[in-house]
């Protein structure tokens, strides 16, 4: 029970740490899209510089969760690579074009004729990206997975083509971009690029208010009792009522963003998106992923036998002792460092 | 085309364009962190050009690679859920330790990337060096999985599931070194070719000198790993005689279990006669390098069941053809040694650098042979002697549209990675222009 828990923690805290980071960069892609008039230049310098030392670590994260699920959890990774084989599918196709564009733009010095093909395939990549891993997100918790159909477009269609499960995509688009005009107001060197960036930070937290409430509307009009059993639950209710807290000191640390760099607003905008993530997680816990007959799969009946998991955590404990120093290095050197040179 | 063959095809074809990914991204980070070591020592500016150019290619490889890779393991999902369901808890494990190793992989990439300004020199130097031991970890960590379909270990088979599991002795089962040996050094081998027969291409058109300083560093190690290659080989096979007997049969086309058995060069089997027609035969040869013994006994297909046999002619064929390419490669290596020694002359003018050339793709053919040696000559079973591929194989329609899927996507990213290639050798050649005047 605890070394299932435990590594229930540890896949957590990668999808966590996969949405934070990951979801970041995705969403400097998604901001691409909304340039705007002014400092069209200054803007993409921005999310390039910002990106470039640490994007492929923060990918991992993912690769990370994924082999959990791989060993630990074996008929839920087996479930999920079956029925969500198309939204998993346009997910990598996603993360090639985006790392390829990317990494094109950047290093395509011969000459420019490419360069806005490699923008645009940079910012609609990030779009589709995050949008399916919304809809995957949203197919493990709607329940219209049936473990046992034969039909093509039973098995592979129908457990994620649905109204909710597009409005999913929708908000996981709008955190992501919500994300990196956070962060990258913090990374701004002047201030009227700071200045666009909180602008896109306020537009972001209205569309993310919009889309999430579509959510729940969804939800019900789908039939599934996901605003219910989402306040019933007292800590996804907690997380509701502490994020809507925290949004008013996040305004107002936006407004004094205007004066200079801070960290508050990165912290706030942080914690917020972390909540969402969790009050999503209570909602989920202890079931994976949800059938089309109520039933599902649950984490603790479902885990690897105890060898397995005692290797696993074994795996993941030395990993995390590799990993930590080498990532706090990382960010030392490409983010703190910048940091303090700005000061 | 049926389900089963066509969940084959797919995962051959992803494997095989992985496997190709995957083996650049292993070496390349060697060559670069010895361009740049050069560089340090001695501060030509060519080595620090070559050393970006190389690391460019470093980091498109890695993005290409990982991902191909994240591919597979949903592709065995999708495919193979009756693998995935058994296999997942016995053999995850290497898999997790990876997981590690590619992300340390990624965090030394970013900063050996962007660290040039940044870093200690050494530090820097450093960083790229892990790059490298991770790359090469985690390939080690994979093939510790597949080796384990080849000799399963670490559970008890009881009725259809597995119980008794111990995924360190499946990790450390007896075919994942040699396996795991075998494709690393196979991985320097074709790499270093294919970048010293790119770049002898290049000097020969351009006659810049900073090619030849490319092909010398990039030859090098191929001809160190094309030397060490047949005795890694040798013990290889000597472990597939010991554990996957049939295989070996496959592999040698050899029906009559026989004492001091001939080792075939060419030769057609003929599955009805239980013939080669048209082989050349070395006697004792075959007895000898399975066993080390010229008498000793070599089993034959005839042995075993007709319907547990691999198909033979593929695997012969396969493994015909790597062992021709080995050789092949090992003589030019044996060639360019010498050259390298008494004669670099000849590493610009007549037929050395126009043999590199054509050596470009003799590596990635032969890893690709002998990977389908493997895999090919484990059928009918994805576990040796427990679980048969058709027993595992999705019961859902369909295959043959991800099959189609996959097989654009792979295309696509080659024809991408081809086409950034490209751009790359035309900056780094107007670069060497704009040096020179």
């Amino acid at each position: 029970m605890i070394l299932i828990t435990s590594i229930i923690a540890f896949l957590g805290v990668a999808l966590l740490f996969y949405v934070l980071f990951a979801g970041a960069d995705f969403g400097g892609g998604i901001l691409e899209l909304f340039l705007g008039k002014n400092l069209r230049k200054e803007q993409r310098a921005l999310v390039t510089r910002a990106m470039a030392p640490v994007w492929e670590a923060n990918h991992v994260w993912l690769v990370l969760a994924i082999v959990i699920l791989f060993m630990g959890f074996p008929s839920i990774y087996t479930t999920m690579s079956v029925s969500l084989h198309l939204p998993l599918m346009a997910v990598l196709v996603g993360i090639v074009f985006r790392g390829c564009a990317f990494t094109f733009r950047h290093y395509d010095t011969y000459g420019k004729e490419f360069f806005s093909l490699y923008s645009r395939a940079f910012a609609l990549s990030s779009v589709w990206t995050s949008f399916f891993l919304g809809v995957l997100g949203g197919a493990m918790i709607f329940g219209r997975i049936d473990p046992r159909t034969l039909g093509f477009a039973e098995s592979y269609v129908a457990p994620w083509l649905n109204l909710f499960c597009l409005a999913m995509g929708l908000f996981t688009v709008c955190l992501f971009a919500f994300l990196a005009a956070v962060f990258l107001t913090g990374e701004a060197d002047t201030r009227e690029l700071r200045a666009v960036f909180r602008r896109k930070a306020a537009l972001a937290n209205g569309a993310l208010i919009v889309t999430g409430a579509l959510v729940f509307a969804f939800a019900e009009w789908g039939g599934h009792p996901l605003t219910k059993e989402f306040f019933a639950s007292p800590l996804s209710l907690t997380c509701f009522v502490t994020a809507s807290i925290l949004w008013f000191p996040f305004w107002r640390s936006l407004r004094r963003e205007g004066r200079g760099p801070t960290l508050s607003v990165r912290v706030i905008g942080v914690a917020i998106v972390a909540l969402v993530l969790f009050g999503w997680y209570a909602v989920q816990f202890p079931v994976a992923v949800r059938f089309a007959d109520g039933t599902g799969l649950n984490f603790y009946t479902e885990a690897a036998p105890g060898p397995t998991l005692n290797a696993l955590l074994v795996a993941l404990i030395a990993g995390t002792l590799l990993i930590f120093p080498a990532l706090g290095y990382l960010f030392k050197v490409f983010k703190w460092e910048t940091l303090e040179q700005k000061r | 085309m049926d389900n089963l063959f066509a969940a084959r095809s797919q995962m051959a074809l992803s494997l095989g364009f992985h496997i190709i990914f995957a083996s650049i991204g292993m070496a390349m980070p060697f060559f670069m962190a010895a361009s740049h070591w050069i560089f340090l020592k001695h501060k030509d500016p060519d080595y620090r050009r070559l050393t970006q150019a190389w690391s460019k290619g470093v980091a498109i490889f890695f993005a290409v690679g990982a991902v191909s890779g994240t591919a597979l393991s949903f592709e065995l999902g999708l495919l193979f859920p009756g693998f995935m369901k058994h296999a997942g808890p016995i053999i995850g494990m290497p898999f997790s330790w990876e997981g590690t190793a590619f992300f340390l992989e990624a965090i030394a990439l970013g900063l050996f990337l962007y660290g040039w300004d940044r870093l200690k020199p050494w530090v820097h130097w450093g960083s790229g060096l892990v790059v490298g031991i991770s790359g090469v970890a985690s390939a080690f960590f994979v093939i510790c999985a597949n080796a384990w379909m080849n000799s399963p270990a670490g559970f008890d088979w009881n009725g259809g599931n597995p119980i008794n599991i111990d995924p360190w002795a499946a990790m450390f089962n007896d075919a994942a070194f040699l396996q795991g040996l075998h494709m690393t050094v196979a991985a320097f081998q074709a790499v270093g070719f294919a970048v010293a027969g790119l770049h002898s291409w290049l000097g020969l058109r351009t006659r810049h000198a900073f090619h030849l300083k490319a092909v010398k560093i990039a030859f090098t190690f191929a001809a160190v790993a094309s030397l060490v290659q047949p005795i890694v080989g040798d013990f290889a096979a000597k472990s597939v005689a010991r554990r996957q007997p049939i295989k070996l049969a496959a592999m040698e086309s050899l029906f009559e279990t026989t004492k001091s058995a001939p080792l075939l060069i060419g030769g057609i089997p003929d599955l009805e006669t239980g013939r080669n027609r048209f082989a050349i035969e070395l006697p004792g040869m075959l007895s000898f390098l399975a066993f080390g013994k010229f008498d000793a006994e070599v089993k034959g297909l005839n042995d075993f069941p007709r319907e547990h046999w691999p198909p033979v002619a593929v695997v012969h064929y396969a493994f015909q053809l790597m062992v021709a390419l080995g050789s092949l490669m090992a003589l030019l290596s044996v060639a360019g040694l010498f050259f390298l020694w008494k004669r670099p002359e000849q590493f610009t003018r007549g037929w050395f650098p126009k043999a590199l050339v054509g050596a470009i793709p003799l590596g990635f053919i032969a890893i690709e042979a002998g990977w389908t040696v493997t895999e090919v000559g484990r059928q009918p079973w994805i576990i040796y002697n427990v679980l048969k591929t058709a027993d595992a194989v999705t019961p859902r329609p369909g295959v043959v549209y991800t099959l189609a899927l996959y097989a654009f996507l792979y295309l696509f990213l080659t024809a991408v990675v081809t086409f950034l290639m490209w751009r790359q050798t035309l900056s780094l050649h107007r670069e060497l222009r704009e040096g020179e005047t």
